[in-house]
């Protein structure tokens, strides 16, 4: 089975007055349809800009220096302006992590909908786009849609406004859903009732979803897979249970350290010594280097390359090695 | 053992008051009313010395307005504020300096245009606790026990991390040696791994100084963590106050089951979410009798008029349930 999307080394820079800002150096993953892929990392790791690569939103300085982006076989680097924006919102969509900034305050939900069929395919009619909107917001868990569609965005709750902006990204029924931070805003409650309904929909229409997070929790209750991203690039990417259950590189072990957990309570927290590199400077080898308990005379070098491992996962660290499942 | 904190009945109301037009209409015969939120509702709770208690609850529920109160930077409308001074060591400490607040934005809680030294001596001086002669030594005595580097002390707040600017602002609150500390999510805004080295910091402090926290954060896995107790707000009001073993193992309010229920754990692996319905009710006309009854899979009529007191169901763990009346 052809994958949905296959990033193949993607290297998105940003030209800055300071130097070249490497915030995107050489990724490269997959997903499969109806799969939940989750993307983590801390603040400046490049996630987001991973996400906005997919979807041809990087402004300038920043622009893709290299690999390539297959959509069911087709490369998005290639696309032009033109063709990128007739493929952003229909065969992909984006959900931001805050949705008072994603919906147009001055418009109610109704126009934003119709408009976002529109756009795409034009023979639609406006009654026809109008049913389309107010099915779409019945599926996302918004009650009384029909009455709710003529509201304005500031008129409903923050909850409620992640289900809008998910139901605008749901309305071309798009392969693939890329999610950044989409339920960080929210509270507890509310978030469980977002995840519960992304779940629902990748199940029923088997739309492909990159889940783009900081938080480990999340995405180890949701995804297929997980890719664990550092200053640049993946440092660990493999099935959900091993990654949780048995992290190998030291950046996820001291990840998963520094979550608090129920069974290590009062315990003082694993904690990753020194802080984030700025992507400016740095350190010749790997980028972990700095931060890294299994230090050894390689490491500031050259940085490591991928490494298999037995159980299929994809390791960027020296002291694997091959068929290592340690 | 008497507590070192005691807080009875506290409430507060925010009013928004009417504008000429309304005050106008109203003359002329319309009913406008003054929108009043009561922010935090007849709120009642001690705390003892060293312990740590945790204060959840979702967005506008009251935990900051309460943290404010306990700090003494907001009046309350009704109630009080006790901090027991006869337990302390050195008596000489104005009331006012026992307690100290730690803020969620390292960014906007620091002045931006003076150096570390000054932010982190500012009270000391002011207060009279150190010379200006001894301003230097006490500034790098503060600094390193924070796990500051002492030579950073004449750089200005933006030149330092997030996760180090928490760390300023934490010596600038135990400068003036407080005995309780307010932490209004003071981890929330920091990367994951940062978080777990401010936590850990907090608790080597504790240790250190024998200190005591009221620690407020809308993520119960920190809560978990670093509490010995906890109180659960819910629109106002606090629904449930439990023993760490207990909140975690044995929660009584419906709310609180839910919200334990709905949280993203690592141990738990992949899952279906089951999440509460509906929304948190607007605080400006906050539902009758229990706040939680629209909410609540277990709610009977009577929720929906008389509003449940909090009582003791357990030792030391208080709900405020209808539900306890009939088991």
């Amino acid at each position: 089975m052809t994958p949905i999307l296959q990033i193949n080394d993607l290297k998105t820079h940003f030209f800055t007055k300071a130097g070249v800002l490497k915030a995107v150096d050489g990724v490269s993953l997959e997903i499969g349809a109806g799969e939940i892929v989750g993307l983590v990392g801390e603040s400046g790791s490049g996630k987001s800009i991973t996400g906005f690569s997919i979807i041809g939103l990087v402004d300038a300085p920043g622009r893709i220096v290299g690999g390539e982006i297959l959509f069911k076989g087709q490369n998005l680097t290639n696309l032009s302006p033109q063709e990128m924006q007739q493929f952003r919102g229909n065969r992909v969509a984006m959900i931001f992590q805050d949705p008072m900034m994603t919906l147009n305050p001055v418009l109610r939900i109704e126009t934003q909908m119709i408009e976002a069929i529109q756009a795409h395919d034009p023979s639609i009619s406006r009654t026809d786009a109008h049913a389309r909107s107010r099915d779409t917001l019945g599926l996302v868990g918004i009650s009384s849609p029909e009455e709710r569609m003529r509201a304005y965005p500031h008129q409903f709750s923050g909850g409620m406004r992640q289900r809008v902006s998910i139901a605008i990204a749901m309305l071309n029924k798009p392969d693939l859903i890329i999610a950044d931070e989409p339920t960080t805003a929210l509270d507890v409650t509310i978030q469980g009732q977002v995840i519960h309904e992304m779940q629902r929909l990748c199940r029923e229409t088997k739309t492909a979803l990159l889940w783009i997070t900081h938080d480990l929790a999340v995405v180890a209750g949701i995804a297929e897979r997980i890719c664990v991203m550092y200053a640049g690039r993946i440092v660990e990417q493999g099935l959900n249970t091993k990654v949780i259950s048995n992290p190998i590189h030291p950046y996820t072990r001291g990840l998963l350290g520094s979550v608090p957990a129920q069974n290590r309570r009062g315990e003082p927290l694993q904690q990753i010594e020194g802080m984030v590199p700025s992507l400016l400077n740095l350190p010749e080898g790997c980028a972990f280097q700095n931060r890294c308990s299994l230090l050894t005379e390689r490491c500031s070098l050259t940085p490591p390359d991928v490494t298999k491992t037995d159980d299929g996962r994809l390791v960027r660290c020296f002291n694997v090695t091959q068929g290592d499942t340690a | 053992m008497k507590p070192l904190l005691t807080v009875s009945n506290l409430s507060r109301d925010f009013v928004k008051s009417l504008d000429m037009v309304a005050k106008l209409l109203n003359k002329l015969g319309q009913d406008y009313r003054e929108e009043i939120v009561h922010a935090v509702d007849d709120v009642s709770f001690e705390v003892f010395r060293g312990e740590i208690v945790g204060v959840v609850g979702e967005s506008g529920c009251g935990k900051s307005t309460l943290g404010r109160m306990v700090a003494g930077i907001l009046p309350p409308t009704k109630g009080n504020v006790q901090f027991d001074s006869s337990q302390s060591q050195n008596q000489s400490i104005p009331d006012a300096l026992r307690t100290q607040m730690i803020f969620q934005d390292p960014f906007s809680s620091l002045n931006p245009r003076k150096r570390v030294i000054d932010i982190v001596t500012e009270a000391p001086l002011y207060h009279q606790l150190i010379t200006p002669a001894q301003k230097h030594e006490f500034a790098a005595e503060v600094m390193h026990r924070v796990g500051l580097d002492t030579e950073a002390m004449r750089r200005y707040p933006h030149q330092f991390s997030g996760g180090q600017r928490q760390r300023i602002g934490i010596a600038r609150a135990l400068a003036v040696s407080p005995e309780f500390l307010v932490c209004d999510e003071s981890i929330a805004a920091l990367d994951v791994s940062i978080q777990a080295q401010i936590l850990n910091l907090f608790v080597a402090l504790k240790d250190q100084l024998d200190l005591t926290y009221l620690f407020i954060s809308h993520d119960i896995s920190v809560i978990e963590h670093i509490s010995d107790r906890v109180i659960v707000m819910y629109l106002g009001r606090i629904v449930e106050t439990a023993p760490i073993q207990a909140f975690v193992k044995k929660p009584n309010h419906p709310y609180t089951q839910a919200l334990l229920e709905g949280v993203p754990r690592l141990e738990v692996g992949k899952r279906q979410y089951e999440p509460i319905s509906g929304e948190i009710p607007s605080p400006l006309s906050p539902p009758t009798g229990c706040h939680f009854h629209p909410r609540c899979k277990f709610a009977t009529p009577r929720c929906k008029t008389e509003k449940p007191a909090l009582r003791e169901i357990a030792p030391q763990h208080f709900s405020a349930c209808h539900l306890n009346d009939e088991a």
